[in-house]
């Protein structure tokens, strides 16, 4: 029923939401998990195929990868720091760099995976196909978990725009921010999962 | 952060007034990435060393760097016994099901 019809103002839980998104975030924590604990088998599996398949790969960009996801970690919190200080002003501003700094990885995550189509390797390539077992396991894994993992990093910058548009609408404010506080659970949970594809992947040789 | 106080019952409204909790500042959060920064240039720099380096930089950096990231900027520093507990139970099963999968490994 609407506030109006009620007469009158909304109840809210905000410890109730925030369980509700940490109950969330497990799930989301198991489902990677089952892709990790798959990666570490097969590395035990093969693990000279997947010390030279890392090397295949360009550390620079997984590094800087790697520092722009902290860094927006850093801001997604600074966000919700300013609006606990009633500055919406700098809170989007931090929210603003934030969706900026995802994006950015995405560019990157795009031209990385450009590079490696264009040299041939990809799921089911002829030229992928002639590598050892293992290589063409590691690279299956590669563009799985990276994969999941920008598919997340696209529905959290879709849903980090939706709380920029409401802060700045004053809908989130000093009194109620639990929806940016869930966001940037989210977020940061995807910024975790990254710190640990970067050994996985990028420092595997 | 405290737990709000909910009643379903009243008619009144119910939500919290955050002003009134004590919240962290800029600096504690921009010190924490700083650390992350460090950590990870350390674990680019340990894997360089070598297969064995880069291993034990796995097992040890990346959990520390990923528990500064929910201790911190996921707030469970301030958070109360059962969110954290939430997130030990979900740990701790996902330690189970590595210990299982590398005895059964380990024996085969």
């Amino acid at each position: 029923m609407s506030e109006a019809i009620l007469g009158h103002e909304t109840h809210r839980d905000d410890f109730g939401s925030k369980l509700g998104m940490w109950l969330f975030l497990v799930t989301e924590i198991l489902l990677f998990s089952g892709l990790f604990i798959t990666y570490s088998y097969l590395r035990a599996k093969y693990p000279a195929d997947f010390h030279h398949a890392g090397g295949l790969l360009d550390v620079r960009i997984g590094v800087a990868n790697t520092f722009i996801l902290l860094t927006s970690s850093l801001t997604m919190v600074l966000s919700l720091v300013a609006i606990q200080r009633n500055d919406r002003m700098k809170s989007l501003l931090f929210l603003g760099s934030t969706v900026l700094l995802g994006a950015a990885f995405l560019v990157n995550k795009g031209l990385e995976w450009s590079a490696k189509i264009h040299h041939g390797i990809y799921p089911n390539s002829p030229h992928l196909g002639t590598f050892p077992p293992g290589e063409q396991v590691f690279f299956g894994l590669y563009y799985t978990m990276t994969g999941l993992h920008g598919i997340h990093v696209v529905a959290g910058i879709g849903v980090l725009t939706w709380i920029f548009v409401r802060l700045a609408r004053g809908r989130i404010n000093q009194e109620n921010y639990v929806l940016l506080e869930n966001g940037g659970l989210y977020w940061h949970l995807v910024d975790v999962v990254w710190i640990f594809l970067l050994p996985l992947f990028y420092l595997a040789a | 952060m405290a737990m709000p106080v909910s009643n379903p019952m009243s008619e009144s409204p119910t939500s919290v007034s955050h002003p009134a909790e004590q919240h962290p500042g800029y600096g504690i959060f921009i010190t924490v990435w700083i650390v992350l920064l460090i950590l990870t240039t350390g674990l680019v720099l340990l894997s360089r060393l070598g297969q064995t380096p880069a291993v034990w930089g796995l097992l040890t950096l990346t959990p520390l760097k990923a528990s500064l990231v929910f201790y911190f900027f996921m707030h469970l520093k301030y958070e109360g016994t059962l969110l954290k507990a939430v997130v030990v139970v979900a740990l701790g099963t996902l330690l189970i099901f590595f210990a299982l999968l590398f005895s059964d490994v380990a024996f085969r």
